[in-house]
């Protein structure tokens, strides 16, 4: 017989080594797939962790990649935090990426000090707006966010497919659907010389510091934190909870604009339609792996992006579909879920 | 305005209106069962993909049509049940877990279907099902093509539907399937195990699914492709809402969509060059959050769903 | 009243002992139950009455000890632990303080649901019905099987508990604190229900902390403390008093109120009008003027409007019309505005309400004032203040707790309530919401809540007190006015009131009265 007794307190290592252990688990599990694949297990993850980090380029890549996941992380992380499910961060992130393109593709043109920001600002503002809608819905009418922010994810892409194939299309991009590239006074410097890490990496930094501080440390924090775990308790007290979740909606919407302009403006230089390889769902994942702590989101963040460009890297070698990182992190995510558990109770046998 | 008379007065417009409605059929009902039991199931979308797989695979690799559909059903079983332990036993969040699932079942399906086909150009076929001849029946003007003119899938949902909702209202199964989402310690106090219904109305659910995304690949085309599932089960949870979880206007609002869809698609093709194709893509997304947004207030909702429940919680 | 020393025993509980964690629920308890008698099983909240039913209809499983009951042939065969299918197979039903019924099924639906095979095809609704009309007729219960649940009172609905019971073929009737949410008549006719029921043969336990219930139904009492038995005796030569000892354990010394001249006027509700839903009333015209140090009470029937008029004062629901005017200033309904204007409120459901489980205890004194400049200084959290203020409070209220910084859910629900009670009073309010501030709160911390209540009241604030305890109420307030269907009487001084009148009135016969 297993017996779940309440926790009263949760020791900080195991807080930690939970979400390690799950994260640890999922690889496990994923070497089924591998071995049906016929590929050697120890090698293929050996291949693995090579290609997420083992060179000073593997790791920019590596870094590269976990730019936008921490923008969709925190997006998550935030929203979820007043449990305010935000499934939308993919939508989001396009809307930010059009913007940033209407704004930095010779829409204003202007010095760098003053483009960057602004193409920035509008990317923020775009996302915050697209996630403005299904909030408002939530909170006044009860409908349910997720499946809001799901559907909306289809129609913003095709939005983002008519733009590129109309008004948003590159005259001298030979006939491809794809933007204008972002002007040099637009774009995100790049951080190390021949590499593609670029600043939009710090900024996701930054994000990451201002998003902790604002949730565990201000009053608007506690306010959210209120909200998430017992909504009536927090209107009961006081606390303007359409407001607060209002407030929520943007900031999160905001964020996953963010790693929109990040990509166009400090990766691609362009969009297209095929832009974001599913960031805004692997969000979920960064976030839930994080247990929801910013901080927790970068190393989080960067892990994901290593299985993803260390499972491109071995499936080149092997011959094994690069599906592999989505089935990986799929995996994760269920792991980490169950493995909350083991934060929430302590289990018995016996 | 004559050329929406035109549209709507075609046979064929219903052929596909029913078609179109037959994977949504399959997907409210399932969705809805899980609900009435007081389980949100957003492993739908990646229920479907995978059911849509299973089947396919299944007959190309072999096996005859009607085995496909049950290895389909089979696949929608087992994601259900993890679905099921994950969120009714182990009470975890049903909308993250209900997510998860679908990024579980979507990217193994993509990884299997690259595992056994790694290298093709274009997607292999399968002889899909075939519309029945019912002599007398498919004959018959106008009926014969938009009603009679469909595969045995078409046929089997509404059989299913009528399954059901018979179970549903008629049976004890039923009443306690409803009681379970509406207070699971009503129904614990009279004896019965509330984790066992509510597992079992998911995995039920979830086979539904399945057989909805099975009809795509083995019954509306011959392939299966990428991200051919498109949304579907998505919409499929706003129209459970939109049917106020009852099984009568859960195949109206199927069928209605199913309309709308074809009469877009006709549309488009008419009128095709002045609007961008987008436009017409981004209706049926468009139009199932407009039925939400309609009937989310006062909505009749299992008062339970999405409340976990534990025994002798009270 | 008949005591029923021969007659065969039903069931019999030996050595059951249960503890969650660090906390000993049930110790040892053996007790035995007579074929037709009434034992009434009287404790106080929290002293293990609960669980030893829970334990015995399968919820829980007893760490030791095991259960006995009579099977058809009245031989005593062991019954199975942990499964309620077990417990109803052998004849035992169970109606809990909280009715377990699905509301939106029919009265006919719920008594049925589960009584099939579910594989059975068939629900064979008319068989259920010929059934269920045969046993209201035999046990004197009636209600429409075809009505919703949802639109029953709360009596229809724990005489439908009771019909479910004993469509099942029930033995033993177990009854969870079966008044709470009833009118002294009504408590009346459901006595009248269980004495028939046990000349029929039924054997029933009966769970309360009522004195004068246990005394007006039983034949037997064990009394609880603490999670052991105390006391098993016959009922005849028991006195109230000494009852009362056994349950707390020692003397109790009831409030003392002491008279005093109320001041003018302090909270006055104008015409309030709030539509009501699904099938429960609303407000209809409530007028109140609540005075400067005096406690008015509210009495009535669980869901006639009470908690809609809580609501109202508390900010959390708007109404359709009327004007709320504290102190000659009229408010605009807000939760926070409340607050703000000096409305202190202690919330119906502390769980629910009142408290964030798991923040911190200093982060929810925190809740109702994070403008406020001991919470935060330019918008960011001064823990180090927050911190020092929860000791504070913990300290003058007298808060069991590991620490300001544990999260509030460790904490029992008479803690829970001090801390609740700490955020009410620091703000020095002028009026006081208390919405059945004692529910569920042992007998120390009871007293406690009426001792700042009243303090409160003789410091000239007006304390508006919503209570199902008519004693307690009787207790404490100088007024009393009664809410029916959402509408409120005009409000009586207490010493013109008895008991037998407020339970008229909250049945609706006010003119009778």
């Amino acid at each position: 017989m297993i017996r779940f007794e309440p926790r009263t307190s949760v020791p900080l290592a195991l807080r930690i080594g939970v979400p390690l252990g799950a994260v640890a688990a999922a690889l496990c599990i994923s070497a089924i797939p591998l071995a049906a694949a016929g590929a050697p297990i120890l090698r293929a993850f050996a291949l693995m962790a090579q290609g997420a980090a083992g060179s000073v380029f593997a790791c920019t890549e590596t870094l590269t990649r976990a730019t936008p996941l921490i923008f969709t992380g925190l997006a998550a992380a935030v929203a979820f935090r007043a449990r305010l499910y935000n499934i939308g961060a993919e939508g989001q992130l396009y809307a930010g990426a059009l913007a940033a393109v209407a704004v930095g593709s010779g829409g204003v043109s202007a010095p760098a000090f003053v483009l960057v920001p602004l193409i920035l600002i509008v990317a923020a503002l775009a996302g915050a707006l697209l996630m403005l809608g299904p909030t408002v819905l939530r909170v006044k009418l009860g409908v349910d966010e997720v499946v809001t922010t799901l559907l909306l994810n289809f129609v913003v892409l095709l939005f983002v497919q008519m733009m590129l194939e109309g008004p948003f299309k590159d005259p001298m991009g030979g006939g491809w659907p794809q933007s204008a590239p972002i002007e040099t006074a637009g774009s995100l410097p790049v951080l190390l010389a021949r590499t593609r890490l670029h600043a939009g990496f710090l900024l996701a930094l930054v994000a990451s510091v201002v998003a902790y501080v604002l949730i565990a440390r201000t009053a608007f924090g506690l306010a959210v934190r209120a909200v998430g775990e017992n909504q009536a308790a927090a209107g009961f007290a006081g606390i303007e909870v359409t407001r607060v979740m209002v407030l929520v909606g943007v900031l999160s919407g905001a964020l996953a604009g963010l790693a929109g302009a990040s990509e166009v403006a400090g990766l691609k230089g362009y969009l297209t339609a095929d832009m974001s390889r599913g960031f805004g769902y692997a969000g979920i994942v960064v976030a839930m792996v994080a247990a929801l702590a910013p901080l927790a989101v970068i190393p989080s963040a960067m892990f994901i992006a290593g299985i993803f460009i260390g499972a491109d890297t071995m499936g080149r070698t092997l011959g094994v579909s690069n599906y592999i990182a989505d089935l990986i992190v799929a995996l994760a995510l269920l792991c980490v879920l169950v493995s909350g558990l083991f934060l929430r109770f302590r289990i018995r046998f016996g | 305005m004559q050329a929406v008379l035109d549209i709507v007065i075609a046979a064929s417009f219903w052929e596909a209106a029913i078609r179109i409605a037959t994977p949504l059929m399959f997907g409210v009902l399932g969705a809805l069962l899980c609900e009435r039991a007081g389980v949100l199931n957003l492993g739908i979308e990646g229920i479907f993909t995978a059911g849509a797989l299973a089947g396919w695979l299944s007959v190309y690799l072999g096996c005859s049509l009607w085995t496909g559909v049950l290895i389909a059903a089979l696949t929608g079983a087992l994601f259900g049940l993890l679905h099921a332990v994950l969120t009714v036993p182990l009470g975890l969040s049903q909308h993250v877990t209900g997510i998860g699932i679908t990024l579980f079942a979507t990217s193994l399906s993509y990884f299997v279907y690259r595992l056994s086909l790694p290298s093709v150009a274009s997607p292999p076929t399968i002889q899909p099902f075939r519309p029945v001849h019912i002599p007398g029946l498919s004959d018959l003007p106008f009926l014969g093509t938009a009603l009679f003119g469909q595969t045995p899938m078409t046929f089997l949902a509404f059989a299913l539907f009528a399954i059901a909702t018979f179970i549903l209202y008629r049976t004890p199964l039923g009443l306690a399937i409803r009681a379970v989402g509406e207070n699971p310690a009503a129904v614990e106090a009279q004896g019965l195990d509330v984790t066992l219904i509510r597992m079992g109305a998911v995995v039920a659910g979830s086979i539904l699914m399945a057989l909805g995304g099975a009809f795509l690949t083995m019954s509306a085309f011959n392939a299966f492709f990428f991200e051919m599932t498109n949304g579907r089960g998505w919409i499929c949870v706003a129209l459970t809402v939109f049917a106020s979880w009852r099984p009568g206007k859960a195949l109206l609002g199927a069928l209605l969509f199913g309309a709308f869809d074809a009469f877009q698609l006709r549309l488009q093709h008419r009128i095709g060059g002045a609007v961008p194709g987008q436009i017409f893509l981004m209706l049926p997304y468009l139009l199932s959050i407009a039925a939400l947004v309609t009937i989310a207030r006062g909505a009749d909702y299992p008062k339970a769903l999405m409340i976990p429940y534990f025994k002798g919680q009270r | 009243m008949l005591a029923k020393p021969d007659a065969p025993v039903v069931l019999s509980l030996t050595g059951i002992g249960k503890s969650f964690g660090a906390v000993v629920a049930n110790q040892a308890i053996d007790l035995d139950l007579r074929r037709g008698e009434i034992l009434a099983l009287l404790g106080e909240n929290g002293a293990g009455k609960t669980t030893l039913m829970n334990i015995l209809f399968g919820h829980y499983v007893a760490d030791e000890g095991s259960i006995r009951v009579a099977g058809e042939d009245g031989k005593l065969v062991p019954l199975a632990a942990g499964s309620p299918q077990a417990a109803l197979a052998a004849g035992i039903g169970m109606v809990h303080q909280h009715f377990a019924l699905a509301e939106s099924l029919t009265v006919l639906e719920n008594v049925v649901l589960g009584t099939r095979p579910l594989r059975s095809i068939s629900l064979d609704l008319a068989g259920a019905r010929a059934k269920l009309a045969a046993l209201m007729r035999d046990s004197g219960l009636d209600i429409d099987p075809d009505r919703r649940v949802s639109r029953l009172g709360v009596g229809e609905k724990q005489r439908l508990e009771i019909l479910k019971v004993l469509y099942r073929g029930a033995r033993i009737l177990a009854l969870d604190e079966p008044t709470a949410v009833l009118t002294p008549q009504e408590v009346d006719g459901l006595f009248v229900v269980l004495r028939r029921l046990v000349a029929n043969g039924l054997s029933i336990i009966f769970i309360s902390h009522k004195l004068k219930e246990v005394i007006a139904i039983a034949d037997r009492v064990a009394v609880l403390r603490g999670g052991r038995k105390v006391a098993d005796r016959a009922l005849e030569g028991t006195d109230r008093a000494m009852l009362a000892e056994l349950m707390v354990g020692r003397q109790v010394a009831p409030t003392r109120r002491v008279q005093r001249a109320p001041g003018p006027p302090r909270l006055v509700l104008n015409a309030i009008e709030v539509s009501g839903s699904h099938g429960r009333s609303g407000l209809s015209s409530v007028a109140l003027q609540i005075l400067s140090g005096e406690i008015l009470g509210i009495a009535g029937v669980s869901g006639n409007g009470q908690s809609l008029l809580a609501g109202v004062i508390g900010g959390t629901i708007v109404p359709a019309s009327g004007e709320i005017v504290l102190d000659g200033k009229p408010l605009r309904p807000s939760p926070r505005a409340m607050v703000q204007a000096g409305i202190g409120r202690i919330p119906e459901d502390r769980q629910h309400e009142g408290v964030v489980g798991s923040l911190s205890i200093a982060e929810n004194l925190a809740l109702e004032g994070l403008d406020r400049d001991g919470v935060q200084r330019w918008g960011f959290l001064r823990f180090a203040a927050m911190r020092r203020h929860a000791e504070t409070a913990i300290r003058d209220y007298d808060v069991r707790c590991p620490g300001a910084d544990a999260p509030i859910r460790l904490l029992s629900g008479g803690n829970m309530q001090k801390v609740i009670l700490a955020r009410v009073f620091e703000r020095q309010p002028r009026v006081v919401l208390a919405n059945q501030p004692t529910r569920g709160l042992d007998i120390g911390a009871t007293t406690d809540v009426h001792r700042r209540l009243l303090a409160a009241r003789d410091r000239g604030v007006a304390v508006l007190l919503i209570s199902e305890d008519l004693d307690e109420l009787l207790a404490l307030c100088d007024r009393v006015a009664v809410m029916v269907a959402g509408r409120l009487s005009a409000p009586m001084p207490v010493q013109a009131v008895t008991l037998e009148r407020l339970g008229l009135m909250m049945a609706g016969q006010a003119d009778a009265a």
